[in-house]
């Protein structure tokens, strides 16, 4: 598999990644000012696809030149806005590119996001588009006909190890990883023993945990994406931190610091979340080291 | 039944313009029942076009307007009124309103619109529960329709979305998957789980639709 995140997590070794928002226009020029600020200190970037359901520019360009700078992306993928030909056209055009991580997804609703009117399509969701990159690594398209020329993506999937109640995604989880994920993205973690205790439900799936560390400036930010972002809850504690503290963006990144320093232990990885604020990405990964 | 809902008084009129004289046609079935083009609904249309400087030349309830040659017949029945008028004015879901717009040649005007096939909770509580895939699904669901109560149509489990087991697009709603996963539970056949789901086959929701019993 050409992917080096694959061959890392096939040593494994720990792996760093973080994550990066295409544009809302055509200028990249601070897309890539931000990845040569990160990509010295982590081991692939996410590339994030219209992230929230708000419009940005296609991954699939982003993460390209991505790859022509040198640096490995995961390309996020979501079944909102494709259905399953732009879907497999894109991964075609992605393995094309070089492209060799993808994270697949189903996607937050159309109506979270800016184009609330829009037609949101979920013609597959995340389980289905996995098993289909799955078939297309194998060579078939999703009705089983050849390719010119097979995929070799390495695809990850979603996780939420502290999501209520877990109970009812764990089925899912065990078919993503029966459809082909091998590795899981987790959403931001809060609670090392309840990551430990995702790793421990996971474990026989063999899929690498890759555990989601956020990286708040302030308890109004928390609040703000307990209220706003799906599936994303930061507990109680952490906002009381973040409001009792002087300088609650350090503390912020402290609290990032210690859950990521739990994860050494605990899981394969860590996915950094600086949430717009990326140059504090080397100072997490020096603390990690 | 199909549920429907009036349009604004402020939309219907301006698609009145060009004439005064209005016909106004109601149904007795589901645009009774939601109250969007009963007796009731019918009257008071007609007190409302009055007041807004119209004449009504006369109303009638046609029972079930979907059915094409008795909204034909009924329509004939009133020849007069309804050649008298400007424009038909239809209080019933879309399909009812496109069958008087093929019974006469006169202007027809939508007073409704069409939201879904619904369920009566009770009195005026409407909930949809089947959106008509031509697929059905729900002898793997513990016979809760994930294709409708799930915003996204998800196949295979909750989304990440879901949060204290509630949707992420209406928090007052409860995630479909966790519905359907407590009942698979509580009729200890969660294996039903297990496996993926094929996709869905979309080509059944190609359209217009036609069924004809009648054997070839
Ligand atoms: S799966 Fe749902 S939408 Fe499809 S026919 Fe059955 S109840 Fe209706
Ligand atoms: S939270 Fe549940 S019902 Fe809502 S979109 Fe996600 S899977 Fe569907």
């Amino acid at each position: 598999m050409p992917s080096t995140l694959s061959r890392k997590m096939g040593e494994n070794r720990f792996v760093i990644t973080a994550e990066l928002a295409p544009p809302r226009g055509s200028d990249l020029t601070l897309f890539q000012r931000m990845a040569d600020i990160v990509a010295p200190h982590v081991d692939a970037i996410n590339v994030t696809d219209n992230q929230g359901a708000n419009m940005r520019m296609t991954p699939l360009t982003a993460a390209a030149l991505l790859v022509q700078k040198g640096i490995e992306p995961v390309m996020q993928l979501t079944c909102r806005d494709r259905n399953r030909l732009a879907l497999q056209s894109d991964l075609l055009g992605a393995a094309a590119m070089g492209i060799h991580n993808i994270l697949a997804l189903t996607g937050d609703h159309i109506t979270c996001g800016d184009h609330g009117q829009g037609r949101a399509v979920f013609d597959l969701d995340s389980v289905l588009l996995i098993q289909m990159i799955q078939g297309m690594n194998e060579g078939r398209d999703i009705n089983g006909k050849p390719l010119d020329g097979k995929t070799a993506f390495f695809v990850g999937a979603a996780a939420a190890p502290e999501v209520e109640p877990f109970a009812v995604t764990r089925p899912k989880l065990v078919k993503k990883a029966a459809a082909g994920a091998r590795f899981y993205q987790t959403q931001a973690v809060f609670d090392p023993q309840r990551l430990s205790m995702f790793c421990a439900t996971v474990k026989p799936l063999g899929v690498k945990v890759v555990a989601g560390i956020l990286v708040l400036r302030s308890a109004k930010m928390a609040e703000f994406i307990n209220r706003n972002i799906p599936g994303l809850k930061i507990p109680p504690a952490i906002v009381e931190r973040l409001a009792q503290a002087a300088d609650p963006a350090a503390e912020g990144l402290r609290i990032a610091v210690e859950v990521a320093l739990e994860c050494r232990t605990t899981c394969h990885g860590v996915h950094l979340m600086a949430m717009g604020r990326d140059e504090v990405v080397p100072s997490i990964v020096a603390a990690l080291n | 039944m199909i549920v429907s809902t009036q349009k604004p008084l402020d939309q219907i009129l301006p698609a009145l313009e060009g004439g005064t004289r209005v016909f106004i046609i109601g149904c007795a079935k589901c645009a009774t029942v939601c109250k969007t083009g009963g007796e009731e609904e019918v009257f008071r249309m007609q007190e409302e076009l009055i007041a807004a400087g119209k004449e009504v030349t006369g109303t009638i309830i046609i029972d079930e307007t979907c059915h094409m040659l008795r909204t034909g017949r009924d329509l004939r029945s009133r020849k007069e009124q309804v050649e008298e008028a400007d424009f038909l004015l239809v209080l019933s879901c879309g399909a009812g309103i496109q069958s008087v717009a093929e019974a006469s040649d006169k202007k027809v005007v939508a007073g409704s619109d069409s939201k879904f096939l619904g369920n009566i909770r009770r009195f005026g509580q409407f909930e949809q529960r089947c959106s008509l895939c031509g697929d059905c699904r729900l002898n793997d669901t513990g016979g809760i329709c994930p294709v409708t109560v799930c915003p996204k149509g998800m196949l295979n489990g909750p989304c990440g979305g879901m949060e204290d087991g509630n949707c992420e697009v209406d928090d007052s709603n409860r995630c479909a998957w966790v519905t359907i996963y407590e009942r698979l539970e509580h009729q200890g056949r969660l294996e039903a789980m297990d496996h993926a789901t094929p996709s869905r086959d979309f080509s059944h929701k190609r359209h217009p639709h036609n069924l004809s019993l009648k054997k070839g």
